[in-house]
């Protein structure tokens, strides 16, 4: 990525903070530290928003993050955050950015919504059936030698995808169980980012980084914005 | 032992792939262990029926463990302790969304095998000391399961024998069926100084030391690198308050097991609720002293010194 803006940009600092309700926050936060000009900061409650540019929903169970954002009330303050501010979801993190959730638990769950899409819960069954494969991710991998290792966990997948904004990221490739190939597991719908797999369990930080460009970008954007 | 792979991201800038001599970590245990990083930060609640489990999953658990009795009255009640029927567990399973845990007996492989808990669909096989154990020299090989295992220990030794024999995750036993936190304290700070211990160690001093605690050398030495549980430790056995919660995630582990603590107080519910907000703000005193109010009544509890020695669940493991 090329800036031709003042050399103010590219050492520009990126506060990205991780929902730290439950599930694996601290796996995000050891990826993020590793990268160039971003701050981590853990998210518990709702003054945290004010203090970061963008967040990252982790993995977990998306009932009980759902259930303590709306105890600790948050819940709203999310709504309103994803709203218009870059926030990428991984697996309880996607289901939680959904629009519309499937398999859910009796009695339904509260998400913030924001992706037009519409999630399958705990898709391919128990533990025994979560597994990892390696996917073409468009703007990461570049050719076939170079997958992303995605690594599903009582995974998620997309249903449907509910309106031309919603680019697809990642298939599955291959069929898994009763799941054909053709089932999309990563999108993006201009600042949201949803997988359904766990970047955050492998060593490869190319996705924390493409969402780190998105964050930038949209920054960017609003400085320039705010300057003319 | 060489082919064991830390979680990755566990730990901030732990080496993984280059460390392990260029072979890629082994996607089976990557796997299993990723679930239980999935579980921090989360409550896993005892149940023994669909209703508790319902009651469960509305309070915010991150799993439940479904068992036949609970703790406490495994203890009152005597007798041999066994896996639970698979046909509750199956309703357990159908009545929730939430990943679903099952206990196997102490070195009872064939409680944990294909045919019953693997083949049920259960998430997570606990082999546990609350059972009575099948041998009492032996636990359960479990590289040889494609489910992840979670085991109990009260100290590093114990629980680097668990992670050698294939656990994917490590609980601190305390004394189940109790109510009585003091247990579960002290098996959090033995680990802990354990591991301080070791990670002041040289290379000389760690292969005694490894001998000592009766631990697998190469898995000393990796925790002594990374300063905490190669994989994710939750403490169980005796909370039975969020300020007990709250305590052992001070202390340093990853997350808690209720037992007896929430379905024998007086509002169970509400118990579970708060002592799953006391999970997540551990270490903020507003929040626990919001939801610490007005919980009804709290398990009994037994002083464990008033329990005769043959009677202490702790000292099942070997």
């Amino acid at each position: 990525m090329v800036h031709t803006g003042d050399s103010q940009d590219n050492t520009q600092q990126v506060r990205v903070g991780v929902l730290a309700l439950q599930g694996a926050f601290l796996e995000h936060v050891n990826i993020l530290s590793r990268l160039p000009n971003v701050i981590a900061v853990l998210v518990r409650r709702k003054e945290h928003l004010s203090t970061i540019d963008a967040l990252i929903i982790p993995g977990g169970e998306s009932t009980t993050i759902a259930l303590v954002a709306e105890r600790s009330g948050l819940l709203n303050s999310l709504k309103d955050f994803v709203q218009t501010k870059p926030t990428w979801g991984t697996c309880a993190g996607l289901i939680l950015l959904a629009n519309e959730v499937h398999k859910t638990k009796k009695g339904g769950q509260k998400v913030l919504g924001g992706l037009d899409i519409a999630v399958n819960r705990n898709q391919f069954g128990s533990q025994i059936d979560s597994f990892e494969a390696p996917l073409n991710f468009a703007n990461v991998t570049t050719s076939d030698t170079d997958l992303f290792p995605a690594v599903f966990i009582r995974a998620p997948i997309i249903t449907s995808i509910n309106s031309s904004d919603v680019k697809v990221l990642a298939k599955l490739e291959h069929n898994v169980g009763q799941t054909d190939a053709s089932a999309v597991v990563a999108v993006q719908q201009g600042h949201l980012l949803g997988t359904a797999f766990h970047p955050e369990l492998t060593d490869d930080d190319r996705i924390h980084r493409y969402f780190v460009q998105i964050v930038t970008q949209i920054l960017n954007e609003k400085l320039k914005h705010a300057k003319t | 032992m060489s082919s064991f792979t830390v979680p990755t991201n566990l730990v901030a800038s732990e080496l993984t792939t280059t460390e392990l001599n260029g072979k890629p970590p082994q996607a089976s245990f990557q796997v299993k262990a990723g679930l239980a990083q999935m579980l921090k930060g989360g409550v896993i609640m005892d149940v023994v029926n669909v209703e508790q489990a319902r009651i469960a999953e509305e309070a915010g658990a991150a799993a439940v463990m479904a068992l036949e009795r609970v703790p406490a009255d495994i203890r009152r009640n005597g007798g041999v302790s066994r896996m639970s029927d698979p046909k509750m567990i199956k309703e357990i399973k159908a009545a929730v969304t939430i990943p679903v845990m099952a206990k196997a007996r102490i070195g009872h492989f064939v409680e944990a095998q294909a045919s019953i808990l693997e083949a049920l669909g259960v998430d997570y096989i606990d082999e546990s000391e609350v059972l009575t154990p099948a041998d009492e020299q032996h636990h359960i090989n479990k590289h040889n399961f494609k489910i992840p295992f979670v085991c109990g220990a009260r100290n590093l030794g114990e629980a680097l024998r668990r992670i050698s024999e294939g656990a994917a995750m490590i609980r601190t036993k305390g004394e189940a069926g109790t109510g009585n936190i003091v247990e579960a304290v002290r098996h959090m700070r033995t680990i802990t100084s354990q591991i301080k211990r070791a990670s002041a160690m040289n290379e000389d001093e760690l292969f005694t030391y490894a001998k000592e605690l009766g631990a697998p050398y190469d898995l000393l030495k990796r925790t002594a690198k990374l300063g905490r549980l190669p994989v994710v430790n939750f403490s169980a056995g005796g909370i039975a308050t969020p300020a007990d919660a709250a305590m052992m995630m001070q202390l340093g582990c990853d997350g808690v097991f209720v037992g007896s603590g929430i379905f024998k107080s007086g509002d169970p519910a509400k118990r579970a609720e708060a002592i799953v907000q006391a999970v997540t703000h551990y270490n903020d005193p507003e929040v626990l002293a919001r939801v610490s109010e007005d919980l009804g009544e709290a398990m009994v509890g037994i002083n464990i010194d008033s329990l005769p020695e043959t009677e202490l669940m702790a000292k099942r493991g070997w």
